[in-house]
């Protein structure tokens, strides 16, 4: 196990703390963790102990479960409750807090609602069950959208007739380009989520170096990787360059999964818009099914409520998500909100922001003299 | 949500429709494999290939190494890979 080793030692975090420092200087940059993996990576491991202080991250929007917006949480719940239907769904949903509670309340309530891990196992439910339909709660960014297709394809393949998908599959570029045009957030470059680029590649980023003259660098989940993608953006910014870079070489392709982009594109389209909580609409930002799907399409199959529900007062998830407020300073951080009775959504998935700093307890910056191992 | 777990492929279970059984950390279930290539083609999965598999399918092939790292961070990653390990339990595909 020595390469883990390598991921991990202590002499090599100390080391590349060391060049983030050196290449800082006495300036101060902020720099976005798109994706929720990277956040749980960074608080988990405290990777921001070996940061200088001129340096801040901000945990971006890549949570899908933190960025649905309660009015389809409430439409879940409604096919839930509708006579002879099962809802199946992932189980990072089941706590999201909706306009009329959670699917977990439904649920409790006597809702049909089945956790399953893949689309696939709600296709099975489907076949399991013929005189029942089966809708299966789709969400995720474009690393889970191609499992939704290619599951829509094989029912249509075999010729399953009681089971549709209601989607909810988002994108990552438009949310990245939102933040980029988003007037009260300014970012020197951006840590860019590995496991969507498994299946996106790195090309659609080029616009963000393009367009906007920041650095992108997509980077892998260990805490290593982390700090080694934030050196490659300052050695850029340094360098006075702006490029898309990849650091995550050993699973991420520039061109991605071509095979599964298609299978996205055979069965799914954009929606002209799609609200995403704390960030509102935003244009172009998801996948709906393509008419010619329409079979399998939960809102074609069932009059959705559709209802758009305000966050609750006290919720600054979309503050959060921009990064312009820090978990803590959130009011209800960790009293009224907490992961076992989340307001918001940042505090359901272990990838949100506030669950992330409240299962770490870094409630404060620490210092970069490696106080913790990572 | 959008974690990945690596796997190694130890049987072909059905080649036609591309499924194959992936061991994690002791845990046998079926995946997958459609979205690494069409069936039949040279370069899709064989038996001893590592995959990066999430919601029941395997998204790339990684080498051993990166499969090994993937799979201490997420260890590490305690409550997360606990849960999502669980959650590949309850896969029944076929
Ligand atoms: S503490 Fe709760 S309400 Fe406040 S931003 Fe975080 S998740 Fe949202």
């Amino acid at each position: 196990m020595r390469f883990v080793d390598e991921y991990r030692s202590r002499d090599s975090a100390q080391r590349l703390s060391q060049e983030i420092a050196a290449l800082l200087g006495s300036r101060a940059y902020k720099m976005m963790e798109v994706c929720g993996g990277h956040t749980h990576t960074i608080y988990k491991h405290g990777v921001e102990d070996y940061l200088p202080e001129g340096l801040t991250l901000v945990h971006g929007p890549g949570c899908p479960v933190c960025v649905i917006p309660m009015g389809r949480i409430d439409d879940a719940r409604f096919l839930a409750e509708q006579r002879d239907v099962i809802l199946a769904t992932f189980g990072d949903t089941l706590r999201v807090p909706g306009g009329r509670g959670s699917l977990l309340d439904a649920k409790a309530r006597g809702a049909r609602i089945r956790v399953v891990y893949s689309p696939l196992d709600a296709l099975k439910v489907a076949r399991e069950h013929p005189e029942k339909h089966v809708v299966f709660f789709a969400l995720g960014f474009e690393t889970t959208a191609p499992s939704t297709a290619a599951t829509v394809l094989r029912a249509a393949r075999e010729g399953v007739r009681n089971f549709s998908v209601f989607c909810n599959h988002v994108l990552i570029v438009p949310a990245v380009k939102a933040l980029l045009d988003s007037p009260d957030l300014r970012l020197d470059g951006f840590i860019g989520p590995g496991h969507v680029s498994t299946v996106i590649g790195c090309k659609p980023y080029q616009f963000v170096p393009q367009q906007y003259g920041k650095p992108f660098v997509v980077a892998g989940f260990e805490p290593l990787d982390v700090l080694q993608a934030i050196s490659m953006i300052l050695r850029q910014l340094s360098q006075g360059r702006a490029e898309v870079e990849n650091q995550y070489t050993r699973v991420v392709r520039w061109d991605g999964n071509p095979h599964a982009l298609a299978l996205i594109g055979e069965v799914m389209e954009l929606r002209p818009h799609f609200e995403w909580r704390g960030l509102g609409f935003i244009s172009h930002s998801a996948l709906r099914l393509r008419d010619a799907y329409r079979e399998y399409d939960a809102e074609k199959l069932f009059e959705l409520p559709s209802l758009r529900v305000s966050d609750p007062k006290a919720c600054q998830c979309g503050e959060v998500l921009k990064g312009v407020l820090r978990p803590w300073e959130c009011k209800v951080f960790g009293t009224a909100c907490t992961p076992e009775t989340p307001i918001g959504t940042c505090m359901v998935s272990s990838e949100g922001a506030c669950a992330a700093y409240y299962h770490y307890g870094r409630f404060q910056r620490r210092r970069a003299d490696g106080a913790r191992p990572l | 949500m959008c974690l990945a777990i690596p796997g190694k492929v130890i049987e072909i279970v059905d080649a036609g429709r591309q499924i194959v059984k992936a061991e994690v950390s002791g845990v046998r279930r079926n995946v997958s494999a459609e979205l690494l290539g069409e069936a039949g083609q040279a370069d899709c999965v064989r038996v001893g290939d590592w995959i990066l598999i999430h919601a029941g399918f395997a998204l790339a092939r990684i080498n051993e190494e990166e499969a090994a790292a993937t799979t201490r961070l997420f260890q590490a990653m305690a409550d997360a890979y606990a849960d999502e390990l669980m959650a590949l339990r309850r896969s029944e595909i076929e």
